[in-house]
């Protein structure tokens, strides 16, 4: 770890390494800052000594804020504990040809301890606003023995309720929408400042979590940068962080490629960013959310303007697509790779066909495709999207309801 | 009088206070009059435009003002005012 200060992303103030989040003097968002440079000095020893680390986030080390912390996924509970990270990386050819592309990865983060991309966030756990994912990753903490209170909206899915209580958490359950948890969270962590928000005073730390997923991309692909990746946008900390990622390892050399254009995807009912993007806006309005995509009804998106202007530098966008596109997208995902994604990662695979109908996707592309969580944690989506035969159960009824000749 | 509450990171700058007591018929004449009373407070806040620093958020009665009229959202007597920095959640 080379973890060295917090630096305000607008006003450049720096801060020591704590359990600080907002720059006193602009309100701005702090943001971790390494002094990597010296790794420079022997970059094959530093890619021997990633592939030997072990297969979770850990192996990254030397690009992460802390070093051991506890918690369900901290390098120093890698091995025995709940370890984040190393997600398979899939070739998917049947949904690139579905979509008349040449190259189609898919990033399968559902492959987490608690089915999402939030296990590698969480870093020190006790306490956190969340529309479900983050629930599941925080409440995990308490397996291992740190108290977590868990706030969420009062309409998550039943599945991602189910999955947080089971493992022994204090749930709090706030009458509003994840904006009204996230309010009353930032009011609880300053009248408790000993309480560790993960996504309010250790935000800057936690934050970092998202950039292992450019490095174990990077390293899949064998040392390289894809040329166009496609993310899921809610608060816009994902999408902001695995650019940055890429773009730590290509500074130092570890990695060769141009910076991956930066795709951001949405729900039409909580669609922000998309639509500051699209205005031409550089800071989001606020939106009261209404849409199937509950991971990702953030109508208040603190990254919103870091993700716009990384749409914009990457030569991405951001776009939005509407809840019969999302649940077209989770069919079109499981049909074609055989990965059953949640409602994110419908709203990330049909804005990947949207680009891809759009003819914004050239034809020698490498595009990865950032699936984030788990198709269980949302079963309503997919109810009544297909049909099943019901027989009784003889040779001739299959054979009359099915149709299958010998 | 609406009371306006300020989150920890400006209470420095208002003599420790959590809470100020400010008068006003829209956000923008309340903010203004808790400016009056803390100086410092106007550097924090405002972007020097007449608007807010891009991280700032700003609830009255628990809404955020940019649902309503922004700094012209109207404030009534006993209004909470509330401030809170924009960048939790994710």
């Amino acid at each position: 770890m080379a973890a060295s200060q917090l630096i305000c992303r607008e006003c450049g103030a720096d801060y020591p390494l704590e359990a600080r989040y907002v720059c006193n003097r602009c309100f701005g968002p702090l943001e971790v800052k390494y002094t990597n440079g010296h790794l420079k000095a022997d970059l094959p020893e530093l890619r021997r000594r990633i592939q030997s680390g072990p297969q979770n986030i850990w192996r990254y080390a030397d690009f992460l804020p802390v070093d051991a912390p506890p918690g369900p996924s901290t390098r120093a509970t890698s091995r025995a504990g709940l370890p984040a990270g190393c997600t398979p990386l899939v070739k998917a050819d049947r949904l690139a040809e579905r979509l008349g592309l040449r190259e189609v990865w898919v990033k399968n983060d559902a492959a987490n301890p608690t089915h999402s991309f939030k296990d590698r966030v969480v870093a020190v756990a006790l306490a956190c606003a969340s529309t479900g994912n983050l629930a599941n990753a925080v409440a995990a903490a308490a397996a291992l023995g740190a108290d977590s209170y868990v706030f969420i909206p009062a309409d998550p899915e039943e599945q991602k309720i189910l999955a947080t209580g089971v493992y022994g958490t204090n749930l709090v359950k706030v009458k509003g929408n994840y904006d009204d948890v996230n309010r009353l969270c930032t009011e609880l962590s300053g009248e408790h400042e000993s309480w560790a928000f993960v996504n309010v005073n250790l935000r800057p730390y936690y934050a970092e979590g998202s950039k292992t997923l450019a490095y174990e991309i990077a390293e899949q692909l064998g040392w390289r940068t894809p040329d166009r990746v496609v993310a899921p946008i809610a608060s816009g900390s994902l999408y902001t962080k695995v650019a940055k990622g890429f773009e730590e390892w290509s500074e130092l050399g570890l990695i060769t490629g141009d910076q991956p254009a930066f795709n951001g995807a949405q729900a039409v009912g909580c669609s922000p960013v998309a639509q500051a993007y699209a205005a031409g806006h550089d800071v989001c309005r606020p939106v009261k959310p209404d849409t199937i995509a509950k991971s990702l009804a953030i109508g208040n998106p603190a990254d919103g303007p870091y993700a716009i202007e990384l749409a914009k530098r990457s030569g991405g966008s951001i776009d939005a697509v509407t809840d019969d596109e999302i649940v077209e997208g989770i069919r079109l995902l499981a049909e074609t790779t055989g990965i059953f994604t949640e409602t994110a990662g419908g709203t990330t695979t049909a804005t990947l066909a949207k680009l891809a109908a759009r003819g914004d996707i050239g034809a020698d592309e490498r595009v990865v495709l950032l699936i984030t969580g788990e198709g269980l944690k949302t079963l309503d989506a997919v109810r009544g999207t297909f049909e099943s035969y019901e027989i009784e159960p003889s040779y001739a009824a299959f054979e009359s309801a099915v149709g299958v000749t010998a | 009088m609406a009371t306006v509450k300020l989150p920890t990171q400006l209470r420095d700058a208002a003599g420790g206070s959590s809470a100020v007591e400010a008068g006003g018929a829209t956000v923008g004449e309340v903010l203004e009059a808790l400016y009056d009373q803390h100086g410092e407070l106007r550097d924090r806040l405002s972007d020097g435009d007449g608007g807010l620093r891009r991280f700032v958020n700003v609830y009255v009665g628990g809404e955020d003002i940019r649902f309503g009229d922004g700094l012209d959202t109207p404030v009534s007597d006993g209004d909470e005012v509330q401030i809170l920095p924009a960048v939790a959640g994710g």
